[in-house]
């Protein structure tokens, strides 16, 4: 086989690595290479740096390090069985690559994944090796997201913690069924055994209260994982449900859903057609108002039908709409709580409206300014000039309030 | 009219000088024009140069002013100087405007300050540094074009950031420079100033098209992240338009090219894969262990970590059983080893049971709970889930065969008796016959202790608790006695 150009393979590494959503480069330490001869930082928020056709955020080079793999995991790319093209990175051409892209601001740093070669020690020995180069040869003080190997060495697990921000290991699938029968190598219990001694490595790291001692660093940014919707038949109950209970297990900084893409030289195992990208979108909603809003799993999920959510209208109102006579919320007095179950108000808004209610009542022009979806708040909410009156009654509500489709972008 | 002239355009410092005087002065806002250096003068303009002095406090502001502040003065509207004189005028006699979002002028400096942030953040984010050789190595340059006077404030950032590199960037109204030590400022400059090509472009395009997923094309939420306007001045941004343009083939081009014939490699590697040998005869502990990790007989599986087995020597005297593995046991994969066992443990040696006779199980071996932000809630496990987990309990027992196993709890008492309920109160401090070689000892579980709220009643359950273990410990000193005696005899 002819040797592939470095060119070559950041095409094939990039393209392997794409189908793993993460790109989040935000919640390390504050940090920064001030005073060194290195370059790198991190200060709490990250940055995109561009973007993609496909709307996503491109903020670290996401490479695998290899595509090799010796797993055959039917929904993945680069299972033993697919034909695609193989190539695999020295650890030097990763830092390289990384240092290059850094120095001219396209990225905030580096994920690093990689197909399982000779044994999952071997292959979490070569990502720790790049991180390693990364900090200590070149002083690279950018952030680095390192995928986890289940059943790597202990050791190596607190190597890795020591050099990279965020650490993660994929959960892959809503349930331990379809994870057996689709990614026949992957046990289930192994990778939540991975994810249980990050945890054990994080709860250390995290400043003692009384202690004085600074205990070692580890993965400032936490963990997260990843779990991809659509390639089974787990309805959005039990993936919701599999994300509460990964969050509340393991601190969990993050689940990604991924909604399962067709791949090229596909197993005749997957579905035929990939699961709408709003299915995706609602996820994230309904996960974010699970973990910031106080709903739980079932009431979220009561906003839809049989298990999976509205895709037409988001989480929250599809709940509220549900759930009427839980309103009108009287915007000027209502505790923080109940605040923010009103559909259309975030936790900016109910941050300002519990600031600014405290110098006068508040009219619907007030709440109009703090809030980009006046139309959704309208009827949920009472205030010092407006009651919804037959509005919340209203048998088209949710028509009146679901957003008109949109016309498909002309280019 | 007074023409109150600064020399920079984004200065808050200045302004907040001449601001302070003009309030020592009286001055209202509407007496008032604002010119930046550069500006022409008005014809019939006074100007600012017979101001008094502020040398003392003048009046007060919120603290959030003078962060809007900082902010709204790099907007570019002319009349962002008017605007914050306006507000801190207000705020003399109306202090808290600025704390009611509502209010239009506290909206309007939100809005302005908003947009200067987006602006700062864009230029953190677009600057596309290029390489050029230099005599003293290289040095880096960009090109942006900011739409508010962001750079003075923003370049502190690319020096933290890129402390070991030599950089510049050149807009059209300034330029920042960093030599690796310092950072300092000059004039503006045009897109030629600044190199056309860089040669890592190329990889970076490649590196741009390869991670786009054409089945997911999402143009307009590319669009309101990354704005065409910055387009020109990104050399990914080419690209955008025929990988759109071929998305839809390339999407169809993945779904057709439908499963091939494995490559050789898969198949020599699947040969030499060996199949998990499946646990055939459960004979020993060992492959007790082993085979429960992959015990799908209830549902408690799905979300527990791992199924926690028992812990202690093969041959244990005394067996003691407790309810389910908790959070920390789950996570370690060991029992007992969370805030009940220390307890037991307590106990144990308190009590004074030799702890290498002792081996620690649970009725249930996957820990049930309800996800509750980030704590797991304790769930009690049913009697469905006890009863299919009998089957490895039964196992330890058997290969153990404990002379006195002790359920802590209702549900270790139920599993071991087999019944649905169970009074323990009626049930403790007396030995139950299980068979004819085991006896059973019934008593709380550990964490009933840690549950109850007063003093005094946690001193009077914990005795009971320790008298229900001496008396595990005084049938265990007698075996002891008789096995010495049989072995002398």
């Amino acid at each position: 086989m002819a040797a592939l150009t470095l060119s070559r393979k950041l095409a094939i590494l990039a393209d392997a690595a794409k189908y793993d959503a993460s790109c989040a480069s935000s919640g390390s330490e504050k940090r920064s290479s001030a005073g060194t001869k290195g370059i790198g930082s991190t200060e709490g928020s990250g940055i995109c740096h561009s973007y993609a056709p496909d709307g996503r955020c491109i903020s670290l080079l996401k490479l695998l390090l290899t595509n090799f793999c010796i797993y055959d995991c039917v929904y993945c790319i680069n299972r033993s069985s697919s034909n695609v093209q193989r190539a695999r990175f020295s650890v030097d051409e990763v830092v390289r690559l990384t240092l290059d892209f850094y120095r001219r601001n396209y990225i905030e740093g580096l994920f690093l994944s990689s197909g399982i070669i000779r044994s999952p020690d071997h292959t979490m020995e070569e990502l720790v090796r790049v991180a390693r180069t990364l900090r200590e040869t070149h002083q690279f003080a950018g952030y680095i997201h390192l995928k986890v190997i289940p059943n790597a060495a202990p050791e190596l697990l607190i190597e890795a913690g020591r050099w990279a921000d965020r650490l993660s290991t994929n959960i892959e699938l809503p349930t331990d069924v379809a994870l057996e029968q689709l990614a026949p190598e992957k046990r289930p219990s192994e990778i939540r055994t991975a994810m249980a001694r990050l945890r054990g490595r994080l709860d250390e790291a995290a400043p003692e209260k009384k202690s004085k001692a600074a205990p070692e660093k580890f993965a400032p940014a936490g963990q997260s994982t990843q779990m991809i919707v659509g390639a089974d038949g787990a309805n959005d109950a039990a993936i919701l449900t599999r994300a509460a209970g990964l969050y509340s297990g393991y601190r969990l900084k993050r689940v990604y859903y991924s909604a399962f893409s067709p791949i090229p030289d596909a197993s005749a195992r997957l579905p035929l057609k990939p699961p709408p990208l709003m299915r995706e979108h609602r996820l994230y909603q309904a996960d974010w108002l699970i973990r910031f809003y106080g709903f739980d799993v079932p009431e979220i999920v009561s906003g839809g039908q049989g298990g999976d959510l509205d895709l037409s209208i988001d989480p929250k109102l599809a709940w509220a709409i549900k759930r009427r006579q839980d309103f009108p919320i009287d915007v000027n007095r209502a505790e923080r709580e109940r605040l923010l179950r009103v559909p259309g108000l975030g936790v900016n808004a109910v941050n300002r409206i519990i600031a600014s209610r405290r110098y006068h009542r508040l009219t619907l022009a007030d709440i109009a300014r703090m809030t980009a979806s006046i139309d959704k708040v309208r009827p949920f909410i009472t205030c010092a000039d407006w009651t919804p009156g037959g509005l919340l009654d209203d048998q088209r509500l949710k028509q009146k309030l679901t957003p008109a489709p949109q016309q498909l972008s002309l280019f | 009219m007074l023409a109150v002239r600064l020399v920079k355009r984004n200065d808050f410092a200045e302004w907040r000088d001449k601001a302070r005087r003009l309030l020592v002065a009286g001055m209202a806002p509407g007496q008032l024009v604002w010119r930046v250096a550069g500006d022409d003068n008005g014809l019939f303009e006074a100007g600012d140069d017979m101001l008094p002095d502020a040398d003392g406090p003048v009046g007060s502001v919120p603290r959030r002013f003078i962060a809007l502040g900082e902010q709204v003065i790099q907007h570019a509207d002319p009349g962002r100087f008017a605007v914050l004189y306006g507000v801190l005028w207000r705020l003399q006699s109306d202090p808290r405007c600025l704390d009611n979002a509502g209010d239009r002028d506290s909206a309007l400096l939100a809005r302005m300050a908003s947009a200067v942030r987006r602006d700062a953040h864009k230029l953190k984010a677009f600057v596309r540094f290029r390489a050029v050789e230099g005599r003293n190595g290289e040095r880096f340059i960009a090109w942006f074009e900011p739409d508010h006077f962001v750079l003075e404030a923003t370049a502190p950032f690319f020096a933290r950031r890129f402390a070991g590199m030599s950089w510049g960037i050149v807009t059209p109204y300034a330029s920042a420079w960093w030599d690796g030590e310092s950072l300092a400022f000059g004039s503006g400059g045009r897109k030629s100033d600044v190199p056309a090509a860089d040669a890592v472009e190329e990889d970076w395009k490649t590196y741009y098209a390869s991670i786009f997923n054409p089945a997911r094309l999402k143009v307009a939420m590319m669009k309101s992240e990354m704005p065409v306007k910055y387009w020109r001045n990104l050399p990914e941004a080419e690209l955008i338009a025929p990988l759109v343009r071929n998305a839809k083939h390339m999407e169809q081009e993945m779904i057709e090219r439908a499963a091939s014939q494995p490559p050789a490699r898969h198949l020599r590697q699947q040969a030499r894969v060996l199949e998990p040998e499946a646990v055939e005869g459960i004979n020993s502990l060992e492959t007790a262990r082993e085979a429960v990790q992959s015990c799908q007989r209830c549902p408690l599986f799905e979300q527990a970590t791992q199924a926690v087995f028992g812990e202690g020597p093969a041959r244990a005297d005394v067996m003691f059983v407790g309810e389910q593995p908790g959070d920390q046991e789950d996570l370690a994969g060991q029992p007992f080893v969370g805030p009940a066992g220390q307890v037991l443990n307590d106990i144990i040696e308190e009590v004074g049971i030799d702890r290498g006779r002792v081996y620690v199980t649970n009725a249930v071996k996957h820990f049930k709970f309800a996800p509750r932000g980030k704590r797991r809630i304790h769930q009690r496990p049913d009697s469905d889930e006890v009863q299919a987990c009998k089957f490895w309990l039964d196992h330890e027992i058997n290969l153990v065969n404990p002379k006195v196993i002790v359920a802590l709890g209702a549900t270790a008492a139920q599993s071991l008796l087999g019944r649905s309920s169970v009074t323990i109160s009626k049930l403790r401090g007396k030995p139950i016959a299980l068979s004819e070689t085991t006896m059973l000892f019934v008593t709380n579980h550990p964490s009933y202790l840690l549950r109850i709220p007063d003093k005094e009643g946690r001193t009077r359950e914990r005795a009971k608790f320790e008298s229900d273990l001496a008396q595990v410990r005084d049938v265990m000193r007698e075996m002891e006695k008789s096995h010495r005696s049989c072995s002398s005899a």
